[in-house]
């Protein structure tokens, strides 16, 4: 029986186990659109715009650890895709995102709404297609879901001319991919694995530093026995934050740029580090040059490109995370590291980067504990980009793994809402809390509506200080607290709810913050609190970019001081 | 000393766009490539790419392994420490006067080359070999004025 190419989509679509389509239609996706009604599985959510529609599906993607789906007409609609797919690209979220295309007569002819998309999205794509014939459409719709959620994830974009949604062919759906180009290496080389497990066992001051591959291959318990097994402290990067219990004895939190201050000076003075499922970001880094500068390095990733990229490594281990730690553990034997892990506690107990000082005001890294007091830990948070996403990362004490979703690599205001509905839709059963800034918040603000319309219960807190907050206090450490173009004027965002049809409140005082949140919980549908919190709050510590991660820049403290004692300078 | 050039070998999915991501992909990471040949090979579908890159400005592994990634690549191959033929073809056009004609086909003679069109101010040589020899001819005929040069790159394949 003949099918149209719309109608192969959609069925293709349902096989892969879609039960979700963020979108927007236009003219060349009319006929896709069409047979909608035909697959009533699949359920269509209209965004605002179509980076809402991209991030929403990466939402979706990481909440879920499924493909998420999104879809655009051609030309403009196509093109507001692409931070959302490079969003997806940088930090390994499987999406697949369809976009429609001029009929094939008008292709290369400048044709209303044409663009070539599948041009611009090559360097931000793991893979991409053209369907030329409706009857490569199933094989190519089969191969697009397997590349996208297999090895090192990441979004493909299929582009569709509007005929072929129309033409007929035989439904074909081939019973497997097969693809000669693509290799997997899921097993780590053994000889690699004992030379790595040789260091470990031989090493003093070793440190673990995971990241989002650890939750991509669900490598948890594994990651857990090695900690556990060998006594080897753990910080995360940010989009590894929950893969490991962050209350766990042995967790250091984050590292990095915003990381604590404990767990940057255990990569300073660590004499192996073990990067899992990582890729030696600068911001997880500092200056690459002094990473580490005592350390051996064993790297495991997925990804072979990844390994010696950004810094030299010692034993390379390329495979899925959780099948190498496997065979790994099993050749650990169990150590203490006593005085190793006695050092760090005395780091912890004179750099308690965790603390919240005592203060009047309303302070952002307050309301982020106080949702986690509220929601005890239990709640997916999205955040934007800049200051809230840092607070957000460092003052929710994460247990699970896929809790806090984050656009890490791109570092994309505007982020947060689109992904938070995306997150909500897949997880409904979660709370969702969206973490803004007032700055990203009005990139995409319009994807309200979206909640809106589909009653998306995401709560929203907006962390409003009248700032481009971390710009700003960029200006303020390093460009003489000269404030060009971050003073920041807002709507007030409580009629903006209201506007938009959701309640809003505003909180300005720190009494009135439990009561907001808890407010918000026990609405029904989507909810927004406008905290403005004080306006030239900083993220601490911070490692100045450029700088080594050991030259830490920490909050003036007279409190920690006085009792634990004036802080040595942490330029080790 | 490692030698610096890179010769590396990638057998790819003859498929439309395959030879823009691949240019893409060198121009965004900023890897620097002397010369990229395609062509295809004994087997349909399948085209072969030599690709010859400096390393001494651009990390080699990186680039076979950034190729790899590309899905269209079956297969990428440093082969620049194998024993190797390499070879490049090279059409010249010089220009010849009477008086100069007949040295300029004595030299081409002595590196094997042909002439293969004649002009009444120039002539147009065709020469194969590896880029010591071609580039011996090419400054033996500088003297006599090179009009033009077109070069394939080079094509490389391993012995045996």
């Amino acid at each position: 029986m003949k099918m149209s190419g719309a109608q192969i989509l959609c069925e293709c679509l349902v096989r892969e186990g879609v039960e979700v389509i963020f979108g927007f239609p236009g003219g060349a996706v009319l006929p896709l659109y069409d047979s909608f009604p035909q697959f009533p599985q699949l359920r269509h959510i209209l965004v605002r715009h179509e980076q809402g529609a991209a991030h929403a599906a990466d939402g979706y993607a990481r909440a879920t650890g499924k493909v998420g789906v999104c879809l655009a007409t051609s030309g403009p609609g196509a093109t507001n895709l692409v931070t959302g797919i490079a969003n997806a690209h940088l930090d390994s979220a499987p999406i697949v995102a369809l976009t429609g295309q001029v009929a094939r007569p008008f292709i290369g002819k400048d044709a209303f709404q044409e663009i070539d998309i599948t041009g611009i999205t090559g360097p931000i794509t793991k893979h991409n297609y053209l369907v030329l014939k409706a009857e490569e459409l199933a094989a190519i719709v089969q191969e697009a879901f397997y590349i996208a959620r297999s090895g090192r994830p990441g979004p493909v974009l299929i582009d569709i001319p509007r005929d072929v949604f129309i033409d007929e062919a035989a439904f074909n759906y081939p019973e497997k991919v097969s693809l000669r180009g693509y290799k997997l290496t899921p097993h780590g080389h053994p000889v690699q694995i004992r030379k790595a497990a040789k260091l470990i066992n031989e090493c003093k001051r070793p440190l673990i530093i995971a990241g989002r591959g650890v939750i991509l291959s669900r490598a948890f318990q594994q990651l857990r026995e090695l900690a556990e097994k060998a006594q080897i402290p753990l910080t995360t990067t940010l989009l590894g934050i929950g893969c490991f219990p962050e209350s766990h004895i042995l967790s250091l939190g984050m590292l990095g740029m915003h990381g604590t201050a404990y767990a940057n000076m255990a990569v300073d003075a660590s004499d192996l580090v073990i990067a899992i499922g990582m890729r030696f970001d600068d911001r997880a880094t500092g200056k690459v040059s002094a990473f580490a500068p005592q350390a051996k390095i064993i790297h495991i990733d997925i990804d072979p490109a990844e390994i010696g990229k950004n810094v030299r490594v010692d034993v390379p281990i390329v495979g899925d995370v959780r099948n190498v730690l496997q065979v790994l553990n099993e050749q650990i034997t169990p150590q203490t590291h006593v005085d190793w892990v006695r050092q760090i506690d005395d780091w912890r107990r004179k750099h308690p980067s965790n603390v919240i000082r005592d203060h009047d005001g309303l302070l952002p890294q307050y309301v982020v504990s106080k949702i986690y007091e509220v929601t005890q830990g239990d709640a997916i948070i999205v955040t934007g980009v800049g200051q809230n996403q840092m607070w957000s990362a460092r003052y929710f004490g994460y247990d699970k793994p896929n809790r806090l979703i984050s656009s890490g690599g791109l570092g994309t205001m505007g982020f947060e809402l689109p992904a938070a509905i995306g997150a909500k839709v897949g997880r409904p059963e979660l709370t969702v809390w969206c973490i803004a800034g007032d700055g990203g918040f009005q990139m995409t603000i319009q994807e309200l509506a979206t909640a809106v319309q589909d009653n998306i219960a995401v709560k929203i807190a907006i962390i409003n200080n009248g700032y481009l907050g971390m710009v700003r206090q960029w200006q303020e450490l390093f460009y003489g607290r000269r404030y060009v173009a971050t003073p920041l004027s807002s709507p007030d965002f409580v009629k903006i709810a209201e506007a938009y049809g959701l309640p809003g409140i505003r909180v300005t005082d720190k009494l009135q913050v439990v009561a907001a949140i808890e407010e918000a919980m026990a609405h029904e549908g989507p909810f927004l609190i406008d905290f403005q919190v004080e306006p030239e709050e900083n993220v601490y510590p911070m490692v100045a970019p450029g700088a080594a991660l050991g030259q830490l820049i920490e909050e003036p403290r007279a409190d920690i001081e006085a009792k634990v004692g004036p802080r040595e300078t942490s330029n080790l | 000393m490692a030698p610096t050039k890179h010769t590396l070998v990638a057998l790819v999915e003859d498929k439309p766009g395959v030879l823009n991501r691949i240019a893409s992909l060198f121009r965004r990471r900023g890897f620097n490539i002397e010369s990229i040949t395609v062509g295809s090979t004994e087997e349909a579908r399948v085209s072969r790419m030599t690709i010859v890159v400096d390393g001494a400005t651009t990390a080699v592994e990186q680039v076979r392994k950034q190729l790899e990634k590309v899905i269209e690549v079956i297969k990428v191959a440093d082969i620049t420490h194998d024993q190797m033929v390499a070879r490049e073809l090279v059409l010249v056009k010089v220009k010849a006067t009477a008086q100069t004609r007949s040295e300029i086909i004595q030299i081409v003679d002595i590196f094997r080359g042909n002439i293969v069109d004649v002009s009444s101010d120039s002539v147009l040589i065709e020469i194969t070999g590896d880029e010591d020899k071609i580039g011996s001819l090419l400054d033996l005929l500088k003297g006599f004025g090179v009009k033009e040069i077109a070069r394939t790159g080079r094509l490389a394949m391993v012995r045996g």
